[in-house]
């Protein structure tokens, strides 16, 4: 039997499938979503194959890792491209029943490039080749969100493409310098190379900066919320639950394998990176804060989910103190249980959008008794957001607690609380306006079924997370990741 | 190595410049000239960084990852201009609002 390449397809499928779409645009829906099942069905077949042969390193036309590219996959990786699958699966079911024609023709091909920049940047085993599928997500991203035209999105946009370049010049600038140190930009071989010394400090500060700033942690998040509220919902649907999470799964996997310096005098660097980690553990906690604050404060739908991932993306950034990999997978549940349960609700916030024609939370009329499906998913995702049992989010909080109190360190625990008890307050907002009339009652507006369903599927899936906990975790293990001293 | 750091440094220092512009200027255009000062800031670091031992040949890998730079920067500035065009036309004016989020409350 021939060996199937899969690290290869799920790159070369979405870019093709990206240029047809852009070369028929009367197909494009057909191709897309052929190319989104194709893409699915392929990161099965890449999960199979390392399930049976474990991590994976694959050489880009046979030039290995000093000259060539290298595609590496472990279970890291291959975690992040099953979220990517099956979020962007959802994503183009409902995107094709959202857009017109004359949207659909340019969504298409920015979404399924963007899934191909996802895809390589996952799949990346050196920090320049990051570096450019870092580019290519934001070019397509920023694009993504100017699609709805009107000033608020193309400001919005413009803002983001400031951002975005900002953050991967301070990023490159890093690789410019680690380069210049050791000679390789392949992630294995730094990390058996990097040691302490200015230049290296130099290097990881200015990476985590421009990595933060693209992440959107607190207090660089302010380009967020009118860059995801302004988008259309399915772009703003996979912002939330995609892009943002890249960014971060480029930290995580610098923080894991390059940064923790070899041979240097013992208590020195573990210094350095304890505080380093301390200011993220609360500038994560600061996050969760101010994003559950000011989700209560706002008077538009959309905005208030955006602010809702700038609370949970302070979440991912409290198992930093934690340094344990336990509190590293529970990080890696919760952004598994967030893009699943964010996704959902950015598509019932589209639902209820192109119901009422309107997002405005006091004035939505009747939602409850009109789009029950659509309100249903926005509640569940609400529950997996909030962390109560048995949803996907539980068992991340409960995993993160448990990693919090073994480390001694309670206190990050707190946050988990406190964000919880934030995102009740201002799901239940949203909940009680829906079940009311409201003063300027209006005719509802049509709802595709396929909308509605495809929400509540993506809600039911954030919910069922929590009753299928061990097989992601099993997953995270392949290739270990999270390496063996921190056990 | 000395005047392989006076490159290096110039780098660093359009880079700085660039951060600097791209902050204190509201009107895109400048605010786009000063990321693609930065972008050759990098630029620089890398190639001058490239010649890693005196006298010998350069090291010819950096040099590709700024080519590779150049492309990605084009195409940025590509997409940034255009979009300067919409946002000019959408609201009479080349530059970012004020207030974020104002026009988002009624």
């Amino acid at each position: 039997m021939i060996e199937m390449h899969w690290v290869v397809i799920v790159i070369l499928l979405p870019l093709t499938g990206a240029v047809v779409c852009f070369l028929w645009p009367r197909q494009t829906v057909v191709s897309g979503l052929i190319t989104a099942v194709g893409l699915f069905a392929s990161v099965l077949g890449l999960t199979w194959q390392v399930l049976e042969q474990g991590a994976l390193r694959y050489a880009v036309g046979g030039w290995g890792a000093p000259l060539g590219i290298d595609l590496y996959v472990d279970g890291l990786s291959l975690l992040m491209l099953i979220v990517t699958a099956v979020v962007g699966l959802a994503i183009s079911v409902y995107s094709s029943a959202y857009f017109r024609l004359d949207r659909a023709k340019h969504f298409w091909p920015l979404w399924l490039f963007l899934w191909a920049a996802l895809n390589a940047l996952f799949l990346s085993a050196d920090i320049f080749n990051i570096y450019v599928t870092l580019e290519l997500m934001g070019l397509a991203a920023v694009a993504l969100v100017a699609l709805s035209g009107g000033a608020n999105a193309l400001t919005a946009a413009m803002r983001y493409l400031l951002v975005s370049l900002l953050g991967s010049l301070f990023y490159l600038m890093g690789v410019a310098l680690l380069y210049h140190s050791y000679g390789s930009v392949d992630i294995a071989i730094l990390s058996q190379r990097v040691e302490s010394s200015p230049a290296v400090w130099v290097a990881i500060g200015l990476m985590v900066a421009g990595l933060l700033l693209k992440t959107a942690l607190f207090p660089l998040h302010f380009w967020l919320p009118p860059a995801h509220s302004s988008a259309p919902a399915p772009v703003s649907a996979l912002l939330s639950a995609l892009v943002v999470k890249a960014s971060f799964y480029i930290l995580l996997r610098l923080w894991l394998e390059v940064f923790p310096l070899t041979n240097t005098v013992p208590g020195q660097f573990a210094l350095g990176q304890f505080g380093l980690a301390q200011i993220l553990g609360l500038l994560g906690a600061a996050a969760v804060l101010w994003g559950g604050i000011q989700a209560l404060r706002q008077t538009r739908l959309k905005l208030l989910v955006a602010y809702s991932t700038v609370l949970q993306i302070g979440y991912l950034f409290l198992a930093f103190p934690l340094a344990s990999i336990i509190g590293w997978k529970a990080a890696l549940y919760l952004l598994l249980a967030h893009a699943v349960a964010k996704t959902a609700m950015f598509m019932a916030a589209g639902n209820i959008l192109f119901y009422g024609g309107h997002d405005r939370i006091a004035d939505l009329d009747r939602v409850a008794q009109r789009l029950p499906l659509t309100l249903s998913a926005f509640g569940l995702a609400g529950i997996s957001l909030m962390g109560l049992p048995p949803s996907g989010g539980f068992i991340a909080k409960w995993l993160l607690l448990e990693a919090a109190i073994r480390s001694g360190q309670w206190w990050w625990g707190l946050m988990l609380i406190v964000g919880g008890l934030l995102t009740g307050a201002y799901v239940f907002k949203v909940i009680g306006y829906a079940f009311t009339r409201s003063d300027l009652p209006h005719e509802p507006g049509f709802v595709p079924k396929r909308m509605e369903w495809v929400a509540l599927v993506m809600a039911l899936l954030a919910i069922v997370l929590g009753l299928f906990a061990p097989l992601p975790l099993a997953l995270l293990e392949i290739g270990s990741p999270f390496g063996e001293s921190l056990r | 190595m000395s005047y392989i750091f006076l490159y290096a440094l110039v780098g660093m220092g359009l880079f700085t410049l660039g951060l600097y512009a791209l902050i204190i200027h509201a009107h895109l255009l400048r605010k786009i000239l000063a990321i693609n000062i930065m972008g050759s800031g990098v630029f620089l670091v890398l190639v001058a960084l490239a010649a890693r031992t005196e006298g010998a040949a350069p090291d010819p890998v950096p040099h590709a990852m700024v080519i590779t730079g150049i492309v990605v920067a084009v195409s940025a500035t590509a997409l940034a201009l255009a979009l300067m065009l919409r946002v000019r036309s959408e609201t009479g004016r080349a530059e970012l609002d004020e207030e974020p989020l104002s026009k988002f409350d009624d």
